[in-house]
C-alpha cells in the first residue's frame, strides 16, 4: 500500500522531467507518419501501413521501458540507495515502481501512435488492437528488466546514449524499422522486439503468438532476472 | 499505537561484539554499545575511529563480520519497517524533481504514523523552502532537509552522524535547539561527532570511540575532564622532567628535544607551580588538548595488531 504512494510521486518525477523521454514519444511518431503513411505494399502479410504503426508502438514503448529503469542511475548518483533502506519500502517495490514507470511512458506512446494511426486510415477492429497491446506489455516485461540492469551498472550522463543505442539495436534487428527475411529474420526471432513487432500483423491476421514468441520472452525474462539481481548485488551487495 | 514486544528489555539499542573490517582494515573491533530508552548520546572519536560504521551496523546498513545487534528487541531493518527509527546520514540528497513538501509527503507516506510534513519542517526550519524543487537546495539547505526526512517517521530513536558538518556556527546552534526540543519528548537520541563541544553541550554520555574500540564511555563532564585537559609546552633541557611530573596539576610528561609538554589536569595549578618551582623554563605556551591528542594519549598503551 505504502508502494503506492511512492509510484504515484515517482510517476510525477517523471512528468517532470519531460525533457528526457520527449523524444523517445516523438521519434517513432514521426516516422510513422513519414514512412508509415506512404509506404507500400504488404509486410508480414499486412499492408505496410498496419506493420508499420505496431513496429513504432514496439520501438517506442522499448525506449520507454529501457529509459524506466535507467532512470535508477540518477537515483543511485544522488545516494537514495543507501537513503531507500532506511524506509519501510522495500527494494522490490521500489523496483516495481521504476518498471510501472517505464510502462506508463509506454503506454502513452501506444496511445499516441495508435491515434495518429487511426487519423491516417488504419482500421484494425478493437479486438486485435487490444491483443496487441496486451502482448506488447508482455513482451516488454523483460526489456524493463534489462533497464533496471543498466539503471545499477551506468552513471547518469551514460544513460542517454546507452538507452537510444540499445533500444535502436534491438529494435532494428528485431524489425521494428524495416521487415526481416532470411537469415536476418531467424536471429530476429531470439529477441522480444521482434515478437512485439509481429504481434500486430498476427493479431490482425487473427493468430496467435506461436509458441516460440513466448519461449523467447520466457527465457528473456528469466535471463534479464539473473542479469539485474546481479547487476543489483554488483552495486548495492558491498556492504 | 505500536509497543516493543520485547517488553522485558528496556534498551533502544545493543550492540555485542560487533567487528567489521573493511579489507585489510578493521573498522570496528569487538565493540558493545548499549543505550537505554530516552538517553541523548554522543560517539564520539576522531575520523576513522569507526563512528560511522558502528552507525551503518546499527542502522543495518553494514553487516557486521561478528556481534548481534538489537534495535527495540529487533533487527534493524526490522525497526526500520516499524517506523522507530529516523536517521540522518552523512551522504545522499533528496530525490530530484520533486518539492521539498513533495519529497517529504512521499516519505510520509512510507510509514506507519508518521508526523505532519509541516511539522517535520518546523523541526528541520525548512518552511520557507517548502515549494521549492530538491535540487535546488544549497548544501545547507539540503542537509536540513534531511534532517526533516529523519524526523517524520516520528522516531523512538534517532541517529544522527555528524549533522551539523557543513553548517555555520549560527545553524548549528538552531540545530541542535531543536534537536534538544525533540528529544525531551522521551525519545533516544545517538549521534556521531568530532567536536567535543557539541558532545558536551547536548549529550547526557559521551562514548568514545578510537581505532574501532570503545575507549571510554560516561557522562559528559567525566569525559571532558579526562579529554578536555590544557597541556603546558616550554623549553627546557633536560634533567629536571621528574620534577615536571610532580607538580600539581600535572599527569604526564613527554619529551622532544628542549622541549617538554605537560599533559594537565589542572593547568592553572601547573603554571603556577611551574614559574614557581622550575624557574629556567622558558617559551611557555598554555593550549587547549587537541581531541586527536587525547584519543593517542587515551589508546598509545595498547598494542595496533596488524
Amino acid at each position: 500500500m505504502n508502494s503506492v504512494a511512492f509510484t504515484r510521486y515517482e510517476l510525477l518525477r517523471l512528468v517532470r522531467n519531460r525533457r528526457a523521454f520527449i523524444f523517445s514519444l516523438i521519434f517513432p511518431l514521426i516516422l510513422f507518419l513519414v514512412i508509415g503513411t506512404s509506404a507500400k505494399g504488404d509486410a508480414y502479410g499486412v499492408p505496410y501501413k498496419e506493420y508499420y504503426m505496431v513496429a513504432m508502438i514496439a520501438f517506442g514503448a522499448t525506449m520507454a521501458v529501457l529509459s524506466g529503469g535507467a532512470r535508477i542511475a540518477t537515483d543511485r548518483a544522488a545516494g537514495w540507495m543507501r537513503a531507500l533502506r532506511l524506509t519501510p519500502l522495500s527494494v522490490g517495490a521500489y523496483l516495481r515502481a521504476k518498471m510501472a514507470s517505464g510502462l506508463f511512458l509506454a503506454l502513452i506512446s501506444v496511445v499516441l501512435i495508435s491515434a495518429a494511426g487511426l487519423a491516417t486510415g488504419v482500421r484494425m477492429g478493437w479486438g486485435p488492437w487490444l491483443e496487441t497491446v496486451a502482448l506488447v506489455v508482455v513482451g516488454l516485461l523483460p526489456l524493463g528488466l534489462v533497464g533496471i540492469t543498466l539503471g545499477h551498472l551506468g552513471t547518469p550522463e551514460s544513460m542517454g546514449p546507452i538507452v537510444g543505442g540499445l533500444s535502436a539495436l534491438l529494435s532494428m534487428l528485431g524489425g521494428s524499422w524495416f521487415p526481416l527475411s532470411g537469415t536476418l529474420e531467424s536471429v530476429g526471432k531470439l529477441l522480444p522486439t521482434y515478437w512485439i513487432t509481429r504481434a500486430g500483423p498476427l493479431a490482425i491476421q487473427g493468430h496467435a503468438w506461436p509458441g516460440t514468441a513466448w519461449v523467447v520472452v520466457v527465457a528473456w525474462t528469466a535471463g534479464a532476472a539473473v542479469l539485474a539481481a546481479w547487476a543489483y548485488r554488483r552495486s548495492e551487495g558491498r556492504r | 499505537m505500536t509497543t516493543p514486544t520485547h517488553v522485558a528489555n528496556p534498551d533502544t539499542v545493543e550492540m555485542r561484539g560487533v567487528s567489521r573490517r573493511f579489507g585489510d582494515i578493521p573498522a570496528v573491533r569487538g565493540t558493545d554499545l548499549t543505550i537505554p530508552a530516552g538517553q541523548t548520546v554522543a560517539l564520539l572519536g576522531p575520523n576513522g575511529a569507526g563512528k560511522s560504521t558502528m552507525i551503518d551496523i546499527l542502522l543495518g546498513l553494514t553487516r557486521p563480520d561478528a556481534g548481534t545487534v538489537r534495535v527495540f528487541g529487533h533487527v534493524p531493518s526490522e525497526a526500520i519497517r516499524r517506523g522507530w527509527v529516523g536517521a540522518m546520514l552523512q551522504s545522499g540528497t533528496p530525490l530530484h524533481d520533486l518539492s521539498v513538501r513533495e519529497y517529504l509527503t512521499m516519505l510520509a507516506g512510507l510509514y506507519p504514523h508518521p508526523l505532519s510534513v509541516e511539522r517535520a519542517m518546523d523541526i528541520a526550519g525548512v518552511a520557507a523552502l517548502a515549494d521549492r524543487r530538491t535540487q535546488r537546495l544549497s548544501g545547507g539547505e539540503s542537509q536540513r532537509v534531511r534532517c526533516a526526512a529523519a524526523v517524520i517517521c516520528d522516531p523512538r530513536l534517532l541517529v544522527l552522524d555528524e549533522p551539523t558538518v557543513a553548517m555555520d556556527v549560527e545553524s548549528r546552534r538552531a540545530f541542535w535547539d531543536a534537536m534538544r526540543a525533540f528529544a525531551a519528548q522521551g525519545r533516544t537520541v545517538l549521534f556521531a561527532t568530532h567536536y567535543l563541544e557539541e558532545a558536551d553541550a547536548f549529550a547526557d554520555r559521551v562514548v568514545l570511540m578510537a581505532r574501532g574500540r570503545v575507549v571510554a564511555d560516561g557522562p559528559a563532564t567525566q569525559i571532558k575532564a579526562r579529554v578536555g585537559g590544557r597541556t603546558l609546552r616550554f623549553t627546557l633541557p633536560p634533567g629536571r622532567d621528574a620534577d615536571v611530573a610532580s607538580l600539581p596539576g600535572v599527569t604526564a610528561v613527554t619529551r622532544h628535544g628542549d622541549a617538554l609538554t605537560a599533559t594537565c589536569a589542572d593547568s592553572d595549578a601547573a603554571v603556577r607551580a611551574l614559574v614557581a618551582r622550575v624557574p629556567e623554563a622558558r617559551d611557555i605556551e598554555i593550549s587547549g588538548a587537541r581531541l586527536e591528542d587525547a584519543f593517542i594519549e587515551l589508546t598509545t598503551n595498547e598494542e595496533v595488531p596488524a
